[in-house]
């Protein structure tokens, strides 16, 4: 009977295990050795942190870095600005089918592929498109404007994609703060924005943490829309990885800045962790 | 004296449905008030109106002579102790009781002082410290008391608080909701489905069905003259028969229930005339029991029977008793004192009742 209920649970197991050593480990692992090798001569290679040198040498790269980080935070801060409203409306004013349908309507963007979706921002926001037009018609301004290739339609594109990956986690924190506990605030003499800097927001903490966490790993880890909606200046770094490995062909260099965005976006995580005071079990349970 | 709280005909209507009609109350200072009533009568509906989470659509509030509809929940100078309490699960005791304060500005040592007198007084000292979830169901509802309590409010409203606890701690909360409403000599405001806990605690109870008040008064006048048939049934158990009004005298009534019996009654100022067709209730324990008839010679009322059910509860213990004559299935307390204690199934046992304690009501008025 044990015996055949520990066969269970390993066979229960396999598919995970496999997925994390085939797809996870040994890959990062292989691709350790390679960050850490450097290339002397024609096929000749020698273990040595030269790439990782390379990397803190260089200001481009540097400051690529640092500039992929400080945007994925303020991309993560804007997203929380818009979505914490909304969830809030969804999990604790909306009601019945209101309610489903808003949240449905947070899930149909998702329905169609993000390079789909960032088209859909192109056909927008380009010189020819629908804002620029609408403009025009209006008499706002002389001529066609671009407002593609800079920061802000970066910016608008990454909290648009990572939108859903909120509000999903905000919701259902709200959603489990009983309306009691808010009545109670009032009742007790609290007005709104106390209620919600006391009550509503401590409660909603792991839910706020959770989605900042995978809004930023999301936003980080994005090459679709930087590459897209950014412009020549707007540069990020999985697109740096991109040119090394593609391009470049230096797998070497391009490993060794995968690596430094594993480190860079365990940090940040861990810092924030810290700073809010929450676990990640709490946040991921 | 002035009323703590005073409603003048309180109506909620939402979309089509009257929840509270035309409710009119005044609440001295210092009182137990209870709404007493089954889920879905209005009675939620009243006390979120006097905290303010609803809207009435017609009628007044006052809370020491003034009108409070136009100010907003928190500046209201009442406080609700909710349902499942809601304490604050991501502040200590201590902040939790601390809140209102806190958002009135006082200083903190002054808070630190209010607070600490607070859990004195409740019989918890020295748990400010703790989380909510370490607290046991009895002394989270002490907190709950004592966070409204630190703010002084002129009326506490409670919603049902004891609902979630169980059975003995239940009972043991009653006694102390009430020593604390004395220690805090503030005017208690209580709704409950659970007559018990109203009938035990309260100076004043209204009984609620259907958004209307169908009577008010204390304990004991609800229990021994109930005004309407819905307050008989509600309050207390009951027989209860439906019979034609044969014969009328002065507030003596001669009755013939529908499964045949003759019995007498007392409509106590209520409207029946030979003819009118009555509802009659006659309580369980204001039915004697004896083995020999002549126990119960003195009665008006007389059945012999035999015993069909035996439903043991403790003190309240009850049988069933079948009427040789007509069949007629009558449920009767039995004393405790042992007497009884050997009473078993088929015994023919004698029943009897004075006219009095028959309550006779107007068919179909509840």
């Amino acid at each position: 009977m044990r015996a055949q209920s520990r066969l269970g649970l390993f066979l229960l197991l396999t598919p995970l295990l496999l997925w994390l050593t085939l797809l996870i480990v040994i890959p990062h692992i292989d691709m350790l050795l390679v960050s850490l090798r450097e290339r002397v001569g024609v096929g000749e290679y020698r273990t040595s942190l030269a790439n990782y040198l390379t990397f803190l040498t260089e200001p481009l790269y540097l400051w690529t870095f640092l500039r992929t980080a400080l945007m994925s935070v303020l991309a993560t801060a804007l997203t929380l600005l818009i979505a914490f409203p909304v969830s809030y409306y969804i999990a604790k004013i909306a009601k019945g089918r209101v309610q489903s349908a808003l949240f449905l309507l947070c899930l149909v963007p998702f329905w169609v592929s993000e390079l789909v979706r960032t088209f859909g921002w192109m056909i927008l926001l380009r010189e020819t498109g629908v804002f620029s037009g609408l403009l025009q018609w209006a008499g706002l301004v002389d001529g066609p404007v671009e407002m593609l290739y800079n920061d802000v339609a970066m910016m608008v594109g990454l909290v648009y994609t990572s939108m859903l990956f909120m509000v999903v986690p905000l919701v259902t924190t709200l959603e489990s703060l009983d309306d009691s506990v808010i009545e109670a605030g009032y009742d007790l003499g609290g007005s709104g924005p106390s209620i919600l800097r006391e009550i509503v927001i401590p409660h909603a903490m792991p839910g706020i943490v959770s989605g900042c966490i995978v809004v930023f790993m999301l936003s980080l880890g994005n090459y679709l829309t930087p590459t897209m909606l950014g412009g020549k200046e707007s540069l990020w770094f999985t697109e740096l990885i991109y040119s090394q490995f593609i391009v470049r062909f230096n797998w070497e260099l391009g490993a060794a800045f995968g690596f430094m965005l594993l480190l860079l976006s365990s940090v940040i995580v861990w810092a924030v962790l810290r700073l809010t005071g929450q676990t990640l079990e709490k946040t991921m349970g | 004296m002035l009323p703590d709280l005073e409603c003048a005909n309180l109506t909620k209507t939402f979309d089509a449905t009257a929840a509270v009609r035309d409710v009119s109350f005044a609440v001295p200072p210092g009182a137990f008030f209870s709404i007493l009533g089954p889920s879905g009568c209005g009675k939620t509906t009243i006390m979120r109106m006097i905290a303010g989470f609803l809207e009435p659509s017609g009628g007044d509030i006052l809370i020491r002579g003034k009108s409070v509809l136009n100010v907003p929940p928190n500046r209201r100078p009442v406080n609700m102790v909710f349902q499942h309490l809601a304490l604050f699960p991501m502040m200590t005791i201590a902040e939790n009781i601390g809140y209102g304060l806190r958002r009135a500005g006082m200083p903190k040592p002054e808070i630190e002082r209010k607070v600490g007198e607070a859990l004195e007084r409740i019989g918890l000292p020295g748990i400010g410290n703790r989380k909510v979830d370490e607290l046991s169901g009895g002394q989270k509802q002490r907190v709950a008391i004592a966070r409204c309590m630190v703010l002084e409010p002129d009326v506490l409203l409670l919603d049902e608080p004891l609902g979630a606890l169980d059975l003995k701690l239940r009972e043991h909360m009653k006694i102390e909701l009430k020593k604390l409403q004395s220690a805090f000599n503030t005017t208690f405001v209580y709704i409950t489905h659970d007559q018990s806990e109203a009938l035990v605690m309260s100076d004043q109870i209204a009984v609620m069905n259907h958004g209307r008040f169908e009577q008010l008064g204390t304990a004991r006048e609800l229990y021994y003259r109930p005004e309407t048939a819905f307050v008989a049934g509600f309050v207390g158990e009951a027989n209860r028969w439906r019979g034609k009004v044969e014969r009328v005298n002065g507030d003596a009534l001669e009755l013939r229930t529908e499964t045949g019996i003759v019995m007498k009654g007392a409509r106590h100022g209520r409207a029946l005339n030979p003819g009118d067709s009555a509802e009659i209730f006659v309580r369980p324990e204001a039915i004697r029991v004896a083995r020999d008839e002549r126990e119960v010679a003195h009665f008006e009322n007389r059945i012999c029977g035999t015993v069909t059910s035996l439903l043991f509860n403790g003190a309240a213990s009850r049988i069933l008793v079948r009427d040789d004559g007509n069949g007629a299935e009558i449920e009767v307390a039995i004393p405790q004192s042992g007497d009884y204690a050997t009473l078993s199934r088929g015994a023919s046992i004698h029943i009897g009742w004075s006219g009095d304690q028959a309550n006779c009501f107007p068919a179909g008025s509840a």
